[in-house]
């Protein structure tokens, strides 16, 4: 039975592992490298890099450290960060990352879903979605948070779908950085509108939040940061229990 | 040395990476020329068949691919083009095994089948020797090669599929070993044990 996904983002600023609340106040805790190794090892079922300065200050993120992440570890890593064109993308999975997302790039240039999906195939293309409730509806934000685009969230994602993008990272702007658990309410609406993977972004905080967010929206993959990061779930430890209240997983 | 068809739709960092993790030799092949020092071949592939199919043909592989006697170990998109065809632009593959490619119903669940999954093994070879039905292994494919006389082990998603098969010096992997950790690691050690341990 297919598994659902358990999923380590590191943030990475400078080649160096950060993670803040509502991205802002940055904490410095780690080497990526040693910190994707010990989750691979902790039972990871993937990772994401995130070089969370690439879209603000328009930098490439790091293909050294992408090497270098590929040399060590032998499970699928996605990269993202300011990607912004097919010769980008190109460069990274040469480097060894199994997937990119791209965020702002595409909803400035949409067509670079079908042209990158069709260059590599549609399971290297995550689509990554930022989107915070504005009145009753969810809008679609980009440059790391700071700016709505005032695209209708649920209607993009579809749209990503039928651009061929072989995934969808969605992160609830909302519950980012909160710990308050994720965006069931979100969540469970694109599973309704989409018919590709959605891994669930923004607000884990304990393992319950985990649960509810298979259970009740039925994601396929959670990624969270911060409650990784500092140790406070550890991944074997989560895996445990989901797989105690019946939800598959790949046994640490 | 174990050559890596280098082509445009190889995944061929992931599985270089590997095959260094393991400490085995090898090196890229570009032509049926490079090909034929190899001991065996490691046939990666990502993306559109299509696209990796012309890009096969164009560096002449395809013909040589066809008549080796070397092992042959095709991994994911590399496994489904040693079947006859695909549904996925209307490729025709190598036709080295029986059978076509379909695409999963994403009416009864999502495709691509992404993620972490179990095979069970339906006949013993070497190249899943010691892997034990629960372990989980790496898939990502939207398109998958129905349970025939040459499958060795079965996944099921959506529909029981070829999750790896075997015919003669061919050998083919719907999953990636390269990245499914250390069981994947072992397919690929087997696959080398398989190699090495051959008379000439």
């Amino acid at each position: 039975m297919l598994t659902k996904r358990i999923i380590p983002c590191l943030d990475i600023k400078e080649g160096r592992t950060v993670k803040g609340v509502n991205f802002e106040g940055l904490r410095d805790a780690g080497d990526p490298v040693e910190l994707a190794r010990r989750y691979s090892d902790e039972g990871a079922d993937e990772l994401v890099f995130l070089d969370i300065t690439a879209t603000l200050e328009k930098r490439k993120t790091l293909i050294e450290l992408v090497k270098r992440i590929s040399t060590e570890i032998n499970i699928p890593f996605t990269v993202g960060g300011g990607i912004r064109s097919v010769e980008e993308i190109e460069e990274l999975l040469k480097a060894g990352a199994d997937k990119v997302s791209l965020n702002s790039s595409i909803v400035k240039d949409p067509e670079l879903i079908n042209r990158a999906s069709e260059a590599f195939g549609a399971q290297a293309i995550v689509a990554a979605v930022d989107a915070k409730k504005v009145d009753d509806h969810w809008d679609v934000f980009i440059k790391g948070g700071t700016e709505n685009t005032g695209k209708d969230a649920l209607k993009w994602m579809t749209e990503v779908e039928e651009r061929d993008a072989g995934e969808i990272m969605l992160t609830s702007m909302d519950r980012d950085g909160t710990k308050n658990g994720f965006d069931l309410e979100l969540l469970s609406q694109v599973n309704k509108c989409v018919s590709i993977p959605v891994i669930a972004s923004g607000g884990a905080g304990t393992i319950q939040h985990c649960i509810d967010a298979i259970k009740v929206a039925n994601v396929d993959a959670v990624l969270a940061a911060s409650i990784f990061h500092f140790k406070e779930i550890e991944i074997s430890e989560l895996k445990r229990v989901l797989g105690a209240e019946g939800i598959p997983i790949r046994p640490s | 040395m174990i050559a890596i068809i280098k082509y445009k739709a190889g995944n061929i960092a992931s599985v270089s990476n590997a095959l260094d993790r393991l400490g085995a030799h090898y090196y890229f092949a570009q032509s049926a020329q490079e090909l034929e020092s190899a001991k065996a071949v490691i046939f990666p592939g990502v993306g559109h068949a299509k696209t990796a199919m012309d890009s096969l043909k164009e560096l002449g592989i395809d013909e040589w691919l066809k008549t080796t006697r070397k092992p042959v170990l095709g991994i994911c998109v590399g496994m489904q083009l040693m079947y006859e065809g695909s549904t996925e632009g209307d490729t025709k593959g190598l036709g080295i095994i029986p059978g076509y490619l379909k695409k999963f119903d994403s009416e009864i669940d999502k495709v691509p089948h992404m993620g972490w999954n179990t095979i069970k093994k339906l006949k013993e070879h070497h190249l899943i020797h010691g892997l034990e039905d629960k372990k989980h292994l790496y898939f990502v494919h939207s398109f998958y090669a129905p349970v025939s006389e040459y499958t060795i082990a079965e996944g099921n998603y959506i529909t029981p599929f070829s999750a790896v098969v075997a015919k003669d010096n061919f050998m083919g992997v719907q999953f990636h070993p390269e990245k499914s950790g250390s069981v994947g690691s072992k397919v690929l050690q087997n696959f080398l044990d398989l190699v090495y341990s051959q008379k000439k």
